[in-house]
């Protein structure tokens, strides 16, 4: 039996709904029909059929820039795996001040990534504080190139992504934490067990749901990465355009004269699959895990 | 919300004879011995310095001299010769102010669209009963797998046809009511025992009184951390501004900073100044929010 009108749940859910199909379902839909067109940013455009897709084949910057993302996957997942939970640890029992540091750690997540890109540049600058520290202590005899070598830009943005993501992830870590039952550190604790075997063998498969979770959370994140790379290149994607990463080559492709909304379109589908494969390969992982 | 004491972990009870620790390795869990105090607060204090550091360095930059060698070998954190003229040099070039104002519009646009329109789909799918109530669910998760970037361009190319590319509307439209954010909500109202909702129809109360009087009294753990994020996530975006706004009078923040960072990249004081005037705003309204968001994560408002 309802107690309610028939409409009222639609009335409550159609605000959402209408957004969901305006800005989720419809545009989804839409990119598969943009990247058959050569539809112009300021308007326009018609059916290519799939020239844009013979182009992705041949595009040089592309290639750089899904080597990028593999490399930027590839490095941030141990990294922020790891590293956040830690830190979770770390800021898990209560000491006093303890709220400050929790805050304080997860600072750099709520900056913008414009403003901590631009706070690393001037870091990483060759007239820097790290070039200059390292050539005052006598690690370097001239400046690293951070910012116009391919490589070093690149390891670079990778580092303020790992840096800025560690408070998002330790958060997470954290909540599930404290469903890890103390009974069970405690009976270790009782038995022995130091706070390194307590960690690897309590707290480790206590959080392996939320590990395998964040797994993807960092890996779909890293593929996606955006900001960090534009700003620290200048916007310009590196020496030759090749530390582009998907997105950027997505937002290049989206304004101007030469801009092409229908390539733009088909980088779109390119970023969807790439963003998918991790996803199933780490739920797959998660369903063998969870049999053994 | 009630204080539950969870009964296999008992609240701490300073006992005033209570004996001394027991023996290294099998210390109390409530209990942090003086050693493992030391050790926590030195890292603690490692980990602050890296995550703080490079903003307190900004922030030195900023208020250095103009005639201060900012280059020097030797970092000095606190400056020699600390002035504001930096900030004001910036606000006088490039309207900085303007920016703040275009971001805070998006942001409270953002913020107050979620907060309604996710509390009410959210309440609408966990608490009544409707056909196509597993459908409308299902539209929502399915939705969680495609990140945001893929649709971008035809997002852009939605908001162009509704006549708002290059306005602040148009950049706050599609963020209005996120699809995780629905799902926050529909979980928070689960928690709530379907008990109170048959109390409160014996008592008369129709769906929206429900609603107002029942419902969101227990959900604000979870509606303050959506309102956080959304707020921080519109401040902080910087590729779908990028995208839509082409009239410098109209950016925002973000795109703002990338603008100024390319005008004055000889002096790195001035990019100190801006950067500061963008971090420091969203700083203070975390700091002041964070107890509320710290409660939300207890509440699992964060869990994924």
């Amino acid at each position: 039996m309802r107690y309610h009108r028939w409409f009222t749940p639609w009335v409550l859910v159609i605000p959402a709904l209408a957004w969901l199909l305006v800005f989720n379902l419809w545009p989804s839909i839409n990119t598969v029909i943009l990247s058959f067109t050569n539809a112009r940013p300021i308007g326009g455009g018609h059916f290519v059929g799939l020239k844009n897709f013979e182009a992705l084949l041949h595009d040089e910057q592309l290639r750089w820039a899904l080597l990028n993302s593999v490399i930027y996957m590839v490095v941030c997942l141990p990294f922020l795996t790891v590293l956040p939970l830690l830190l979770a640890v770390l800021v898990e029992k209560k000491l006093p001040g303890i709220t400050f540091f929790r805050t304080a750690f997860y600072t750099p997540v709520v900056a913008s990534a414009v403003v901590v890109a631009l706070i690393w540049q001037w870091i990483l600058d060759d007239r820097g504080l790290v070039n200059g520290m390292a050539e005052k202590l006598g690690f370097i005899s001239g400046p690293l190139p951070f910012l116009s070598d391919q490589w070093l830009l690149l390891l670079s943005a990778i580092s303020l992504t790992i840096w800025k993501g560690l408070g998002y992830y330790m958060i997470i870590y954290l909540a599930a934490l404290g469903n890890v039952g103390r009974e069970l550190h405690e009976a270790a604790a009782v038995d022995g067990a130091g706070p390194f075997r307590r960690f690897v063998h309590i707290t480790i498969p206590g959080v392996r749901g939320t590990m395998i979770l964040i797994s993807i959370l960092i890996s779909v994140s890293a593929l996606r990465v955006f900001s960090e790379l534009f700003i620290l290149s200048g916007g310009k994607g590196g020496p030759g355009g090749r530390d582009n990463s998907v997105v950027m080559l997505i937002q290049q492709y989206s304004q101007g004269f030469e801009g092409n909304l229908g390539y733009a379109s088909a980088l779109s589908i390119v970023l969807f699959f790439v963003t998918v494969v991790p996803m199933l390969v780490l739920a797959r992982l998660n369903r063998r895990g969870a049999e053994a | 919300m009630s204080v539950v004491t969870d009964p296999a972990r008992p609240a701490v009870v300073e006992a005033p004879g209570k004996p001394p620790a027991r023996r290294r390795g099998s210390f109390g869990f409530n209990t942090v011995s003086p050693r493992e105090k030391v050790v926590r607060y030195v890292l603690l204090a490692f980990v602050l310095l890296i995550t703080i550091g490079p903003f307190l360095w900004q922030l030195s930059t900023s208020l250095k001299g103009s005639g201060e060698d900012i280059y020097t070998r030797i970092p000095r954190l606190l400056p020699a010769q600390p002035t504001f003229d930096h900030y004001k040099e910036v606000t006088d070039t490039i309207p900085v102010w303007d920016y703040a104002r275009n971001s805070l519009v998006v942001a409270v646009l953002v913020v107050g669209g979620n907060v309604i329109g996710a509390s009410l789909a959210g309440f609408a799918i966990s608490r009544l009963q409707f056909r196509g109530r597993k459908i409308v669910l299902g539209l929502f998760l399915a939705t969680l797998v495609l990140p945001g970037e893929v649709t971008i361009i035809s997002q852009y190319v939605t908001v162009r046809e509704f006549g708002l590319a290059n306005t602040l509307f148009g950049v706050a439209l599609p963020g209005m009511i996120g699809a995780l954010n629905v799902l926050l909500m529909y979980n928070a109202f689960r928690a709530l025992p379907l008990e109170v909702d048959q109390a409160a129809i014996v008592d008369g109360a129709n769906a929206w009184q429900r609603f107002v009087y029942v419902g969101l009294p227990s959900v604000r753990g979870t509606i303050s951390v959506i309102a956080i994020f959304a707020f921080i996530g519109a401040w902080d975006d910087f590729l779908w501004p990028l995208i839509v706004l082409t009239d410098p009078n109209k950016y925002t923040l973000t795109v703002g900073l990338q603008y100024l960072s390319g005008t004055f990249s000889n002096n790195p004081r001035l990019i100190a100044a801006g950067t500061m005037i963008a971090f420091i705003p969203i700083v203070i309204v975390f700091a002041t929010l964070q107890r509320f968001f710290f409660k939300g994560v207890e509440e699992g408002a964060v869990k994924g």
